[in-house]
């Protein structure tokens, strides 16, 4: 059985639709290159995939020393659970649009030779992400379990708002990572600017610092037009005890959608010609 | 163009001066299923755009493509091979980009290991392999490849010549399959071995259509295919040739290559005799052609102008390179002109033949009869 349709006809740039079905009918194929990436990353690595740990916890303890000396408030909670749970998500965020943006340019001997959906190689880049998030996510349990007296754990939250937050990160990611995806296979300048913009957005985000500690609504509403201030908020409140600020959380996931919308809108507008520009 | 070209173009208005340019332009073909067309034509004629166009990488800018059932394209082999996994690992990334599914690899996994030759390094992680065992196994995933319409590259023009012919007649099974090939190259004996029909293409344009062997000829003798003319141009101390040029006369079975060679010979040298060595496009020896073995360019200031006839009885379609040497002695050599002359044999030696020519079974067709 061949993964394409049986009869169709090659016509000048079609119009715009999703190509959702297209890209189901090429799911083995995003299949076999996310299992490429999540093999070939931790290749002749004598560590392997205990990297995917690794990174947050190293990040986890600088910024959790940091924050107790500099005394930032963490919403109640132990310093080292308030940042990792975050950093869990920002690793999907940051490691997911950072990989989209070049995957195009690493997969350009692919792209100039076969054809096949173009977005499923952002969202391959989105799920080799997940793939460390889900092994960091069990440290994160562990972490919890040992932190319970001194936190305010709700199991019907977890259970509800965990994939909410998952994936509410998720779309964002591929949102944000399939824009940078095209516009870096055009304009190479954005090599240099995704890095860069993901340190910035980074600070940013209530990674390390809870949004409650902005007094002036103004400076929470700039805040909470970041798509990963929803994920982080809503996962953190499984276990914080605190009430959701549920306007920031609807605009941050209004952007979530909107950078969603206009990601893919941009890569299906100029994915006709990334064999040309690859 | 770069981000800021593009934002100050904004601000240029009317004066960019852009011409279109069309790679393809009015191409319109049926290819009936089961048939297998070879498209042939210079550099930047477009074959490459057309089958671009054709796999779908890129759109055309008008016209259209109807395709009644699966086109895989094979415009390299091993597309995305990674050095980092092993044989095994790229061969199911492998066949899953040239469109297999998962189980159609696992259940020909066995006959492409078995084809490809690798099965002691299965799981060696691929950059420890030799470039040569890299291609086998790259060929044997996309030999196994079975679509209703493929669509091929010049992938066949690598490799070794035996690894090739196993590879062309796993296409010819394909083909008596009933799938439809859609080949490209610029082999023109693959071409007229493969196909039954072909598309000659000519600056974006169909140029002619029709039965292969007709459409080959005319494409030979339309351009400066071969280069049957050579001239020297480094100086030399030593006796050497000048200029060589050729010709094919005669028809098959009996067609002679002429050669007029012009060597310039020198006061202190030795009587010398030449030689011409005939090679084929693998670069096989066929022959080694010597017009006299008496030492008979004499010393002298001259240049010299000598014409010799090499008979080609028998020699089978292809293209044939040709060596020019010349010295006093086989041990001692005044000038070697590698490769210096490239020509073409279009028909078979065998006029009624109508099944291909293999160099597997030898250059040369000897004339033979039932007594």
């Amino acid at each position: 059985m061949y993964i394409c349709p049986v009869e169709y006809e090659i016509k000048p740039h079609q119009k715009l639709n999703l190509g959702l079905k297209e890209i189901w009918l090429f799911r083995e194929m995003l299949f076999f290159f996310t299992w490429r990436d999540i093999k070939v990353k931790y290749k002749q690595t004598v560590l392997g995939f205990l990297w995917a740990i690794i990174q947050p916890l190293v990040l986890m303890t600088i910024f959790s020393l940091a924050g107790s000396a500099l005394s930032i408030p963490s919403e109640n909670l132990p310093h080292p659970l308030f940042t990792f749970s975050a950093l869990t998500l920002w690793m999907i965020f940051s490691t997911g649009i950072t990989n989209s943006g070049n995957s195009m340019l690493n997969n350009a001997n692919i792209i100039r030779k076969i054809y096949f959906p173009r977005l499923i190689i952002p969202i391959s880049s989105v799920f080799t992400a997940l793939f460390d998030f889900f092994m960091a996510f069990l440290i994160l349990i562990g972490m919890l379990i040992f932190y319970h007296n001194r936190i305010s754990f709700d199991w019907v939250k977890f259970l509800l708002l965990v994939p909410v937050s998952i994936s509410i990160t998720l779309i964002s990611t591929f949102g944000i990572g399939s824009l940078l995806a095209a516009l870096t296979i055009k304009y190479r300048d954005f090599r240099y600017v995704t890095p860069f913009l993901v340190q910035a957005l980074m600070f940013l985000t209530p990674v390390i610092y809870p949004i409650s500690m902005f007094h002036f609504l103004g400076s929470k509403y700039v805040l909470a037009c970041n798509p990963m201030y929803s994920a982080i908020e809503l996962f953190r409140s499984t276990f914080n005890g605190q009430v959701l600020e549920l306007r920031l959380v609807g605009i941050s996931m209004i952007f979530a959608l909107m950078f969603l919308i206009s990601g893919i809108y941009y890569f299906r507008k100029t994915e006709a010609y990334f064999a040309d520009l690859a | 163009m770069s981000m800021r070209e593009s934002i100050t173009s904004v601000f240029k208005r009317g004066n960019s001066i852009s011409e279109d340019f069309y790679a393809l332009k009015d191409i319109s073909f049926n290819v009936e299923a089961g048939e297998c067309i070879g498209i042939i034509g210079k550099n930047g004629a477009g074959k490459s755009t057309l089958l671009k166009v054709l796999s779908r990488i890129t759109p055309p800018t008008t016209g259209s493509i109807i395709s009644r059932g699966r086109i895989a394209s094979l415009l390299e082999v091993g597309t995305g091979f990674h050095p980092e996994l092993t044989g095994r690992e790229n061969v199911l990334l492998n066949g899953s980009i040239l469109g297999m599914s998962r189980k159609e690899i696992q259940a020909k996994f066995d006959e492409i290991i078995d084809f490809s030759g690798v099965e002691n390094f299965l799981d060696t992680p691929l950059k420890f392999y030799s470039s040569g065992m890299q291609l086998r196994l790259a060929f044997s995933v996309a030999a196994f490849l079975e679509p209703e319409i493929m669509v091929i590259d010049e992938v066949l023009a690598v490799g070794d010549a035996e690894f090739q012919k196993k590879c062309m007649g796993k296409m010819e099974d394909v083909n008596k399959n009933g799938r439809t090939i859609i080949f490209v190259s610029h082999d023109l004996n693959a071409v007229q071995n493969l196909c039954k029909s072909a598309i000659l293409l000519k600056d974006g344009k169909i140029f002619l259509t029709g039965e292969s062997g007709m459409v080959i000829n005319n494409y030979l003798h339309a351009g400066s295919h071969a280069s049957t003319t050579w001239t020297q141009k480094e100086g030399n101390k030593h006796p050497h040739f000048n200029t060589i040029n050729v010709k094919i006369e005669g028809k098959q079975p009996h067609l002679k290559l002429v050669v007029d060679s012009s060597i310039k010979c020198m006061p202190e040298m030795a009587a010398s005799f030449i030689s011409y060595d005939i090679f084929s496009k693998l670069g096989t020896p066929v022959g080694q052609a010597i017009p006299n073995l008496d030492p008979f360019v004499k010393p002298s200031g001259e240049v010299v102008n000598i014409t010799t006839q090499i008979d080609l009885n028998g020699f089978i379609p292809g293209d044939y390179y040709l060596d020019a040497w010349i010295g006093p002695h086989f041990s001692e050599t005044y000038d070697w002109q590698k490769e210096c002359i490239e020509f073409s044999i279009v028909e078979s030696p065998q006029l009624t033949r109508t099944y291909p020519h293999y160099p597997a079974h030898g250059f040369i067709v000897p004339e033979s009869r039932n007594l």
